[in-house]
């Protein structure tokens, strides 16, 4: 009982971090396989990068509808 | 504050840079060569580089240059002297297989923007100043990260409010904040790492290169240049599975003042851009000594195309392009949010109140 009310006081490190931590590791991974590889690198790359603007577009849109 | 005005200046005009080569294709400022005839054979270096000098007379020649992605094209930089101001140069272009001036390379619009980018037309001074901006603008993101958690510990991820102007900013400079981190971090790094690049140049010219020249220490810088071909021809042998990116000049910044260097570069995205030098004789064209370069100026090299965007084709480019913008829109609310609060502290500070954490 007292773990959930401390989870829901002060956050988890998680719910705080794990969004922005998923989505830098997806940039960096993108950022290097279009160095090390040219056709599915490439390929790998515009959807890693691509991402988080598509998720800013959907967040976005989301909060209109709301 | 004033530091955040300096990296939105590196954003803004870092955005049309991205496309600089699009944008200077379009307003002539890239020369396209002829189309070649089936079976034409191209012309020697040694002819180009007597045209070169003799569209430019009274000049000499500091580089000439291949581009990887225009083979038919051969780039001449000439100077008014071989290590004169980089900002004196000019840079031609001329067809590979008939060694007519295909017209002026870069310039333009797209100069001014490279120059405000850089070093804002200071020099190196300049350059470095932005590089200490740069790190600044490092720090700010790692103190952005160690503030999202009190900020945002109740929030869901990808919280928009509508409350008031201040809190819709504030959502939006923490959501893309978050999510742009790690392109913004390695975008900043990349070009701090790029404004050091003459620095670790003359490092390299203080010891690799020293090193490699040894034997020729104290002789005279050479009267009469070693034919190009002859050496280009040389320096592929040395390093036979790779092309030649450039060769510089004796005396040019790139090299020693008796010696070409000929630049060779790999064929993938990632070896295209590691460089191995091969120092050649000026005299003789005979080849001096080739080895790697040190580990610095391959973090260099590899940074470079990550700081540009230019390595992924036009889709990558875009996406660069709308990360800039979105990194533009959060250093632009992080100034508004600042604005505000510092607004706010001062009518508290007037009314005698204590100071309230803002309500989140």
């Amino acid at each position: 009982m007292i773990a959930a009310r401390k989870s829901r006081s002060s956050g988890n490190w998680w719910t705080v971090y794990g969004g922005p931590l998923v989505l830098g590791l997806l940039s960096i991974a993108g950022l290097l396989s279009a160095l090390l590889s040219e056709g599915p690198g490439r390929y790998f790359s515009w959807l890693a990068l691509g991402a988080p603007v598509a998720l800013a577009v959907w967040f976005f849109v989301r909060r209109r509808r709301a | 504050m004033i530091p955040t005005l300096f990296l939105l200046l590196l954003c803004v005009t870092g955005l049309p840079l991205i496309f600089h080569h699009e944008i200077d294709e379009l307003l002539g400022y890239d020369p396209k060569p002829e189309i070649a005839q089936p079976g034409a054979v191209k012309r020697s270096i040694d002819e180009i580089a007597r045209t070169a000098l003799a569209n430019d007379p009274g000049r000499v020649l500091q580089y000439i240059l291949w581009d990887k992605d225009e083979p038919n094209t051969v780039i001449a930089f000439t100077n008014n002297k071989v290590d004169g101001d980089p900002d004196a140069a000019t840079l031609r272009a001329y067809d590979a297989h008939t060694a007519k001036p295909l017209g002026s390379v870069g310039g333009g619009p797209m100069l001014i923007f490279l120059k405000l980018h850089v070093d804002m037309f200071a020099g190196q001074p300049g350059k470095l100043f932005l590089g200490a901006m740069g790190f600044l603008f490092l720090v700010a993101i790692i103190s952005g990260v160690v503030l999202y958690w009190p900020f945002t510990r109740r929030l869901s991820f990808g919280t928009l409010r509508d409350k008031s102007r201040r809190i819709a900013w504030f959502d939006w400079h923490n959501l893309l904040g978050a999510i742009t981190i790690a392109w913004a971090l390695v975008v900043g790094t990349t070009g701090v790492i790029n404004t050091l690049a003459e620095v670790m140049l003359s490092q390299w010219k203080a010891t690799e290169l020293a090193d490699m020249v040894k034997p020729y220490a104290g002789k005279p810088p050479p009267v009469h240049l070693a034919s190009l071909d002859a050496t280009l021809e040389k320096a592929r042998k040395t390093a036979p599975d790779m092309n030649v990116s450039f060769v510089a000049f004796p005396g040019t910044p790139f090299t020693s003042s008796h010696h070409f260097a000929v630049f060779m570069r790999g064929h993938t995205p990632l070896t295209s851009r590691l460089l191995k030098p091969v120092l050649l004789d000026g005299e003789t064209g005979e080849v001096s000594d080739a080895r790697d370069l040190p580990v610095y100026l391959k973090a260099l090299l590899v940074s470079q195309p990550l700081h540009f965007g230019d390595y992924g084709g036009m889709p990558l480019k875009i996406i660069w392009a709308l990360l800039d913008v979105m990194t533009i829109v959060v250093i632009g609310s992080g100034l508004y949010l600042w604005i505000v609060k510092r607004r706010k502290h001062r009518s508290h500070a007037i009314a005698g109140q204590p100071l309230l954490q803002p309500s989140e």
